[in-house]
């Protein structure tokens, strides 16, 4: 055979298999594993949604913010981290800040979290845990420590009326701790908080 | 009692990769060295217009490598231009040409460098049929190459080394589908989505509005991971709760990435009859592993810097629930891996920090590396050291009964070049035309100072070892980013598959030679020492300078 005969044959072979790999790959694969999905796991498979009296308030999976039209926290409710996916929280543009170590509008960013967390929660600066500094990877992290969400008990519970130990109850039953007890980090589900949280008025 | 997790959190993970080891080594072994084709397989055959019992020569296997590969650059890239006919698109544009080509150049290369966001870019038809099957296909063709260059070293007197079409086809259907399959099960179990929903908008708890997305994700999760590819879904990649949950998925996704390229050496010692030569190579790629997850861990526990210090800790673009080593291990596995998938923000980790994935890179995927690529790799640093010890002792070099003459050295030599070339000349063209400079430094670099270096050398990296993960802040979606690191990782990916297809071809051919008293034994841990120090370098050292440039100056001034 001539070298370009060889060619011309290789790239058929070439085309041949790229459409049947497709449609094996592209097409049935995933739609198997969708079809798997939502017969044996739906709830999983559609998002992990959690609703308050039949409607969806959100996903488990997704933080969200609490905040009023002008951005400002609202005080009745746990805060989240801080976050760099749009104007925070926002679920279809996930994103961490990527701000370096040194760079300065990271260094400001922190500073004014933590005058601005001390103040709002009536602490001292000192007792600001990191993961209220911090903006997550996602943007979305749907978890805080459990510092950060006791930090926040007394201010929640002087907005909603509530005695304190009621709330911080709540807030100690919502702990999480390591998956299997040694991987990854003890956390509180924000929106799983504020859910449980909500439910106390009635 | 957090250090006490991390190793009891890294022992799970190596004792599941222990275990993996030899069924799976074997299992591949069997897959890439049986007679008999599967039914499907045949049929399969049939329909291509393939004769699965034919060899191939070296020049005919690269020839079948690069049509595939070339047919799969123009596939994605036509999927990308013609989104807006396709199906459950989102109502989203055609991505336009320089991004098309730069990611089709990064899917098909294994690399899954993402200069754009997915979920504003890429509808389900586009992450499906086009990206998640390259996913499959190029982690595919880097284990066929290596199984081809294991050949080349196991035969004797053979002009060829394989059928790639077989090895292509027998690489996707026996060990990436059901695996992936499998694997994605898991992560839905674990809690990653797969359905074709697209954005949901609800009404939050405090009376605001989200748009929730949705997406076949748990299906690509798998194979992105398997096939150490690292595209994410989203563009928090990993980090994302819909990809990554939980902490427990968070470890899986480290086995998926880990358990192919560390199984490889069993499946090369089993193919060239000796299990220690095997061992021997996975004993190099376990201690780099070993040595760089901890030097890693240990930097961002101690979050030096000054964000870091005024924090508390180095949790700027971490998640609450990987906390600092699932991200750390993470991190390690997807760049020691040339998955380069992300669950943290390498951006933002301490200066010396983040300098660990790029050294990972630097190493040349070697350790354990990409699927295939990896072994490929670390065989051509066993022929340099080999070498090394036969210019020691005045010896003739060889490598398991194989001369290594002047042409396996020059092609050896050549392969290793590669990488380097590309990453300096691609950082050093960035900053030297002026033109370019001014756009890279106004437009692409997101921090001052030397951490905007560290950023330009970080993605050059990245594309030319194929790796595909960022220093994230770096807008690369600019017409000289999009070619030049297109360009990087085609070059990257197809230079070196030239000359290991040409080594394996020479190897091949080569009768064997019978072991003498002046034979270096390859498999002591003498030459695992040596293996070490050969890789050490040739290839890390040589980014010494650039990197008193970036990461050291932020990290030590």
């Amino acid at each position: 055979m001539s070298a370009s005969r060889t060619n011309l044959r290789s790239a058929g072979v070439a085309l041949r298999s790229m459409l049947v790999l497709t449609a094996v790959l592209g097409v049935g694969y995933p739609l198997v594993i969708t079809g798997i999905g939502q017969l044996a796991l739906p709830g999983q498979a559609n998002g992990t949604t959690v609703s308050v009296d039949g409607e969806t308030v959100g996903s488990a999976l997704i933080g969200q913010s609490f905040v009023d039209t002008e951005g400002n926290p609202l005080p009745e409710w746990f805060q989240p981290r801080p976050s760099a996916a749009g104007d925070g929280y926002d679920a279809g543009a996930s994103s961490g800040s990527n701000l370096g170590p040194e760079n300065p509008d990271l260094i400001a960013a922190i500073e004014e979290r933590r005058t601005q967390v001390a103040e709002f929660n009536e602490v001292e600066e000192t007792e600001v845990p990191s993961d209220a500094l911090t903006a997550s990877s996602s943007g979305l992290d749907p978890h805080i420590s459990p510092e950060y969400a006791l930090l926040q008990v007394t201010r929640v519970a002087a907005e909603r009326g509530l005695p304190e130990n009621q709330v911080r109850s709540v807030v100690e039953a919502n702990i999480q701790g390591r998956d299997i007890g040694f991987l990854g980090e003890t956390t509180v589900n924000v929106l799983r908080l504020n859910v449980a949280l909500d439910a106390l008025k009635g | 009692m957090d250090v006490l997790t991390a190793v009891i959190q890294f022992g799970t993970l190596a004792l599941i990769l222990a275990l993996l080891y030899r069924p799976l080594g074997e299992y591949m072994a069997r897959i890439f060295t049986s007679r008999k084709d599967l039914k499907i397989e045949r049929g399969f055959y049939r329909l291509i217009g393939v004769d699965s019992s034919t060899e191939q020569s070296w020049q005919s296997y690269l020839r079948g490598v690069l049509w595939f590969s070339g047919v799969g650059l123009i596939f994605v890239y036509l999927l990308q231009r013609l989104q807006t006919v396709l199906p459950y698109s989102l109502g989203l544009p055609a991505v336009p040409e320089g991004l098309s080509f730069n990611t089709a150049a990064s899917f098909v290369g294994n690399t899954n460098w993402q200069s754009y966001s997915p979920e504003l870019t890429m509808g389900y038809t586009v992450q499906i049929a086009g990206l998640a099957v390259q996913n499959f296909v190029s982690a595919a063709v880097g284990i066929a190459v290596a199984i081809a260059l294991v050949r080349g070293i196991a035969r004797s007197r053979s002009g060829t080394i394989g059928n790639f079409w077989v090895d292509l086809t027998r690489g996707t259907l026996r060990l990436l589908l059901p695996i992936s399959a499998l694997g994605a099960i898991i992560l839905m179990a674990g809690g990653v989505i797969q359905n074709f929903n697209g954005f949901t908008e609800i009404s939050t708890l405090s009376g605001g509005t989200q748009n929730l997305p949705g997406g076949p994700v748990a299906s690509q999760e798998a194979i992105k991971n398997l096939g150490t590819n690292g595209g994410g879904f989203f563009n928090a990649n990993a980090a994302h709760p819909f990809e990554n949950p939980t902490a427990w998925t968070s470890l899986f996704q480290n086995v998926l990435m880990l358990m192919i390229p560390f199984a490889l050496p069993r499946t090369f010692g089993r193919m060239v009859g000796d299990k220690r030569q095997g061992y021997a190579i996975l004993a190099v790629m376990a201690t780099f592993y070993v040595a760089s997850l901890v030097i890693l861990s240990s930097l961002e526990r101690a979050g030096r810097g000054t964000a870091p210090e005024l924090a508390g800790a180095a949790l700027e673009g971490k998640e609450q629930r990987f906390g600092i080593f699932g991200s750390t291990l993470f991190g390690s596995t997807s760049t020691l891996t040339s998955t380069g998938a992300v669950n943290s923000m390498h951006d933002s980790y301490t200066a010396l920090g983040g300098m660990m994935p790029m050294l990972n890179m630097m190493l040349g995927e070697v350790a354990p590396g990409g699927v295939g690529s990896g072994l490929y790799g670390l065989l051509i640093l066993a022929i340099i050291a080999v070498f090394v010890a036969g210019l020691l002792v005045g010896r003739t070099p060889e490598y398991l009964g194989k001369k290594i003459g002047p042409t396996q050295i020059k092609l050896a030599s050549l392969y290793i070049l590669v990488m380097p070339t590309l990453v300096l000349v691609g950082t050093a063209l960035s900053f030297a035309i002026p033109g370019i400079r001014d756009d890279v430094t106004s437009t692409s670099i997101w921090n001052p100072g030397n951490h905007g270096l560290s950023e330009v050398l970080y993605a050059f990296t990245s594309a030319a070892n194929n790796n595909g993960s960022a220093f994230a802040g770096l807008t690369a979606n600019t017409p000289w980013l999009n070619t030049t690191l297109g360009l990087a990782i085609l070059l990257g990916r197809f230079i070196p598959i030239v000359f290991v297809l040409a080594l394996a071809g020479s190897l091949a051919a080569q009768d064997k030679v019978p072991a003498t008293a002046g034979t270096m034994p390859t498999h002591r841990p003498l030459f695992v020492g040596l293996l070490i120090g050969v890789t050490l370098i040739v290839t890390a050292l040589t980014f010494f300078p650039v990197l008193t440039l970036g990461p050291l100056a932020e990290g030590l001034l």
